[in-house]
C-alpha cells in the first residue's frame, strides 16, 4: 500500500468523520483515498488555511477530524495550527504534512519539525506504510488522550512508497458531547493567557510520554555506533548496516525525550544523529549535553539514501558504471495540448514581464518560452504584481502581468486581486482557468462545478468574481487562438484600469476532454523554418530539415498550425488544419 | 537477496502500473516488497523513475548507485540515463524507441546515436528490442509497459502463471485481453 493510501485506512480505521485538506504533492492521495470510503465526510477545501478550520470545526464538534497538505501549505495553515494548540481539541484531530527533500515537486526544501515545536504540538513520523497506518490510528488517541491536535509529518519517500500493510476494522468513536466552554475555545487575551499554561504543561506531559512510549525505540546491535534517526533515514541506516549498529529510532519527534536519549547514549561508544534537512533533534540532543556528530557529516539539503550513509560512514559504496557520451536532460515539459502554451507564446510576443504562481504554467519558465519572471508561493502573483506597479508606476503596468491557474485563484489569489481593485494599480492578471486542479493529479476546486467525489456542486463564476470585488474589464481568451490572446493582452496591458484576462481552456489531460486526430506535416510544404519550434511543444521534433510530429503525442490543438507560414501542417485528411 | 528493479521512462508512459504489477508478483511470491515512485511536477513529460525492491526484509524505499539487477527502460536515453545505477551483474532490459527531450527538439542538445551498442560496450548486460511494435501487434501503443514486462519474465525465475496471476489482479478488465496479449508478445518474441 501506498504510504498515502495508508495513512488514509489508518484515518479510516480510526474514525475519522470528517476530512478536509487541498491538494499538495506529496501528500494529495490521502486525501484522495479517504474520500472513498463513505463513512468519512471528505472535501476539497479552497486553501489549507480552511481545510484546517473545518477540520478542527469537527474536533471542536465531537468528531474525529484530519486535514492534509504539503509542507508549505502548513504556512498556510499555521495561523489556526498555534491557536488551536491553546484551545486543545474535543474530538482528535490528525493534521498531516508531507515535506520534499530534494524538492522534487516543490519551491522550498522547509523542515516543518519547527511547526511541531513552535507551534508546541507533538508531532509523529513514520518510516514505512505499516507505520503510517499505525501512527494514523494512533495519533487520534494521543489527540483525545492530550488534548491537542497531532502532526503526522511525511515526506517524499514515505508518502510515494509502498509497502505492505495489515489492515484492520474500523472504530466508530461517539459523538464527544459539546459544550460551550467560553475559557477554553474563546481565545481573547484573558483567556488565552489561562490556556498557555496549560500547553506548557502538557508539554511537560507529553515528554514524559516520549521517554516510555514505544514510538520510540531502542534497537541494539553492535555498539561501536548509535544512531539516532527517524522516517526514511531509518532504512537508509539499516540497509547500510544491516544489525551491526544500534539504533534509537524516533517515531515521535517532537517532543524529543531526554533519558532515553541520554541512556542509549551512554550504551553506545559513537552517537551519530541521522537526519534530513535541518539539525533539528542533533540540536536537542546538543542542548541536553549529549554530543552527537549529524550535519558535521551528512549534508543540510536534499535527500538522503544507503549510499550516502555508506560514503559519509566511511563503508564501501557500490559503483556504477557510466557512458562517456552527455546524455541530453529530459526536463518536465508542457503536455502536447496544453493550453497555457498559446497563452505563455502570446506572453512572449508582447514581451510582457511575467509573475508567475505554483502550478503547472510554471512550466512557462522553461525553454524555449523561457517566460516567466519570478515564482514564489500561492497566489504571489497577483499582490506581487501590484507592489511590482506601485514601485515602477505606469512604465511595469504597461508590461507585467500576474499568471495564476483557477485553482491557485480560489486558493489566495482573490484577495490579491481585491487589493488591486480596493488600492488601484492598473495592473493585468491572467487566470489560465483550465477547469481542474493540473499539477496535482486533477482534483477539482471551488470553480469546478463538482466535488472531491465527482458530484455536482456550486460552481464559482470567476467573471462574476472578479466584477464583484471591483475589476470592471474582465476578458475571455481562447489560449488556443494565438492571435486573439497576443491582442487581448496587449489591450489589457494598454488600459488605464486594472483588467483580469480569463485563459479558458480545459487541461488535455482531463478524460473529458475531446480532441481532434493527431496533425501530419505536409513536407512539400514545410520549408523547415523552424517556426513551429518556437512553441516547444513535445509533440513536434525536426529531422532532416522537416518538422515531424509524433502522432502519438498530438492531440490535434492547432496551436502549430497558426506558427507556420507555409500551411504545413495538415489534419488526416488531408485539409488545412485550424 | 534483497532484488532491485528499476523502471524508467518519460512521464506519462505507464511506468506507475508496470510497478504495481511487479510489485504484486513479488508479494504473492511471499516476500517483503517496497515500490517507490514519484509524483508531481516530474510526470509532465520528464525523465520519471520507478523503484521496485523484494526480499525477505526490505529497508530502504530506494534503489542507489551500482545496486540495480534490473533497468527496465521505457526508452533508450533513460536507459543510458541510469546506467550508473545498473550492479555489475545486473541487466538491461530496453525499449529502442527514443522520445527526444525538449533540449533536443529545440536544438540545444544532440541525441547520441547506438546508445544500445554503446551500454552493451561499457560493460553491461543489455536486452535491447522494439517494444512499441510488438504493443502495436497486441492491439495498443500504451501497452508497451506490459511488453517490456513480458520480456523481464524471462529472466526473473518466475513462472508465467504467477505473472499471469498478478497481471489479472493489476490490469482493469477491459484492459487485460490486450495487456496479456502484450505480456505474451514481450515473452516471447524473438
Amino acid at each position: 500500500m501506498l504510504g498515502n493510501e495508508a495513512v488514509a485506512r489508518g484515518l479510516y480505521e480510526g474514525g475519522v468523520a470528517v476530512v478536509s485538506s487541498y491538494p499538495g504533492t506529496p501528500s494529495t492521495e490521502i486525501t484522495e483515498y479517504v474520500s472513498k470510503y463513505d463513512e468519512v465526510y471528505s472535501e476539497w477545501a479552497p486553501n489549507e488555511k480552511v481545510a484546517m478550520e473545518v477540520a478542527f470545526g469537527s474536533a471542536f464538534a465531537g468528531k474525529r477530524s484530519f486535514c492534509g497538505m504539503k509542507h508549505v501549505g502548513l504556512n498556510v495553515a499555521a495561523d489556526p495550527l498555534f491557536t488551536i494548540s491553546y484551545t486543545g481539541v474535543n474530538a482528535g484531530m490528525v493534521i498531516a504534512v508531507a515535506d520534499d527533500p530534494g524538492m522534487h515537486s516543490s519551491q522550498n526544501e522547509q523542515d516543518s519539525r519547527h511547526y511541531a515545536r513552535a507551534a508546541k504540538v507533538p508531532m509523529l513520523e513514520p518510516a514505512d506504510s505499516s507505520e503510517c497506518l499505525e501512527f494514523a490510528k494512533l495519533a487520534f488517541e494521543l489527540s483525545e488522550r492530550f488534548d491537542t491536535p497531532v502532526l503526522l509529518r511525511l515526506c517524499t519517500r514515505i508518502a510515494h512508497s509502498q509497502s505492505v500493510v495489515e489492515t484492520g476494522e474500523r472504530v466508530e468513536p461517539e459523538m464527544r458531547t459539546y459544550k460551550k466552554d467560553q475559557v477554553k475555545y474563546v481565545m481573547m487575551p484573558g483567556y488565552a493567557r489561562i490556556r498557555h499554561p496549560i500547553v506548557e504543561e502538557r508539554m511537560r506531559a507529553l515528554t514524559e510520554f516520549a521517554e516510555t512510549t514505544d514510538l520510540n525505540r531502542v534497537e541494539m546491535g553492535g555498539r561501536s555506533i548509535g544512531f539516532i534517526t527517524s522516517g526514511t533515514s531509518y532504512q537508509y541506516v539499516r540497509e547500510a548496516f544491516g544489525d551491526s549498529v544500534s539504533i534509537l529510532k524516533l517515531g515521535m519527534v517532537y517532543p524529543l525525550p531526554v533519558k532515553k536519549i541520554r541512556d542509549f547514549a551512554a550504551s553506545v561508544e559513537r552517537v551519530v544523529v541521522l537526519e534530513e534537512l535541518d539539525p533539528f533533534i542533533e540540536e536537542h540532543c546538543r542542548a541536553i549535553g549529549v554530543n552527537v556528530s549529524g550535519k558535521d557529516i551528512f549534508p543540510i539539503v536534499g535527500e538522503f539514501s544507503q549510499n550516502l550513509v555508506r560514503e559519509k560512514m566511511g563503508l564501501p559504496v557500490p559503483q556504477g558504471r557510466a557512458l562517456e557520451e552527455a546524455i541530453p536532460p529530459r526536463p518536465p515539459v508542457m503536455c502536447a495540448g496544453c493550453p497555457h502554451r498559446g497563452l505563455f507564446y502570446a506572453l512572449v510576443r508582447n514581451k510582457a514581464t511575467v509573475l508567475g504562481d505554483i502550478g503547472c504554467y510554471a512550466l512557462g519558465a522553461n525553454a524555449p518560452l523561457f517566460a516567466m519572471d519570478y515564482t514564489i508561493c500561492m497566489g504571489a502573483s497577483i499582490s506581487g504584481l501590484h507592489g511590482f506597479n506601485k514601485a515602477r508606476g505606469e512604465e511595469g503596468e504597461k508590461r507585467a502581468v500576474a499568471v495564476i491557474g483557477d485553482s491557485t485563484f480560489m486558493h489566495s489569489g482573490v484577495t490579491g486581486l481585491i487589493d488591486i481593485a480596493y488600492n488601484g494599480s492598473n495592473s493585468t492578471v491572467i487566470i489560465a482557468d483550465n477547469s481542474t486542479t493540473g499539477m496535482t493529479g486533477h482534483q477539482p476546486n471551488p470553480t469546478t462545478g463538482e466535488n472531491i467525489k465527482g458530484d455536482p456542486a456550486g460552481k464559482v463564476d470567476l467573471e462574476a468574481l472578479c466584477r464583484a470585488v471591483g475589476i470592471r474589464r474582465v476578458r475571455v481568451v481562447d489560449p488556443y487562438n494565438l492571435k486573439e490572446c497576443e491582442e487581448v493582452i496587449k489591450e489589457e496591458l494598454a488600459a488605464s484600469e486594472p483588467s483580469v484576462i480569463i485563459s479558458r481552456r480545459p487541461c488535455a489531460l482531463l478524460k473529458t476532454v475531446r480532441h481532434n486526430p493527431p496533425l501530419r506535416v505536409n513536407e512539400e510544404k514545410c520549408r523547415g523554418c523552424r517556426s513551429c519550434m518556437k512553441i516547444g511543444c513535445p509533440a513536434i521534433s525536426f529531422r532532416d530539415k522537416k518538422a515531424k510530429i509524433d502522432n502519438t503525442l498530438c492531440v490535434g490543438c492547432g496551436v502549430c498550425t497558426q506558427m507556420c507560414a507555409f500551411d504545413a501542417f495538415e489534419s488526416e485528411s488531408g485539409e488545412g488544419a485550424n | 537477496m534483497t532484488q532491485n528493479i528499476m523502471i524508467v521512462g518519460v512521464g506519462g508512459q505507464g511506468s506507475l502500473l508496470a510497478s504495481k504489477l511487479l510489485g504484486r508478483l513479488m508479494m504473492n511470491a511471499g516476500l517483503d516488497v517496497k515500490v517507490s515512485e514519484v509524483h508531481g511536477m516530474s510526470q509532465r513529460g520528464g525523465s520519471v523513475v520507478t523503484y521496485v525492491r523484494a526480499g525477505e526484509k526490505v529497508y530502504s524505499p530506494i534503489i542507489d548507485v551500482g545496486e540495480a539487477d534490473y533497468i527496465v527502460s521505457f526508452e533508450i536515453l533513460e536507459a543510458a540515463r541510469n546506467l550508473k545505477y545498473l550492479a555489475p551483474n545486473g541487466r538491461i532490459v530496453t525499449n529502442t524507441q527514443q522520445v527526444a527531450p525538449m533540449p533536443v527538439i529545440t536544438g540545444e542538445a544532440q541525441c547520441p546515436e547506438n546508445l544500445a551498442e554503446k551500454i552493451a560496450a561499457a560493460g553491461a548486460e543489455i536486452d535491447a528490442f522494439d517494444a512499441l511494435s510488438l504493443a502495436e501487434q497486441a492491439g495498443s501503443s500504451k501497452a508497451v509497459n506490459i511488453v517490456l514486462m513480458g520480456r523481464l519474465s524471462r529472466y526473473l525465475g518466475i513462472g508465467e502463471a504467477e505473472w499471469l496471476k498478478a497481471l489479472e489482479e493489476t490490469v482493469p478488465p477491459k484492459f487485460l485481453e490486450i495487456n496479456k496479449k502484450a505480456f505474451m508478445l514481450g515473452r516471447n518474441a524473438t
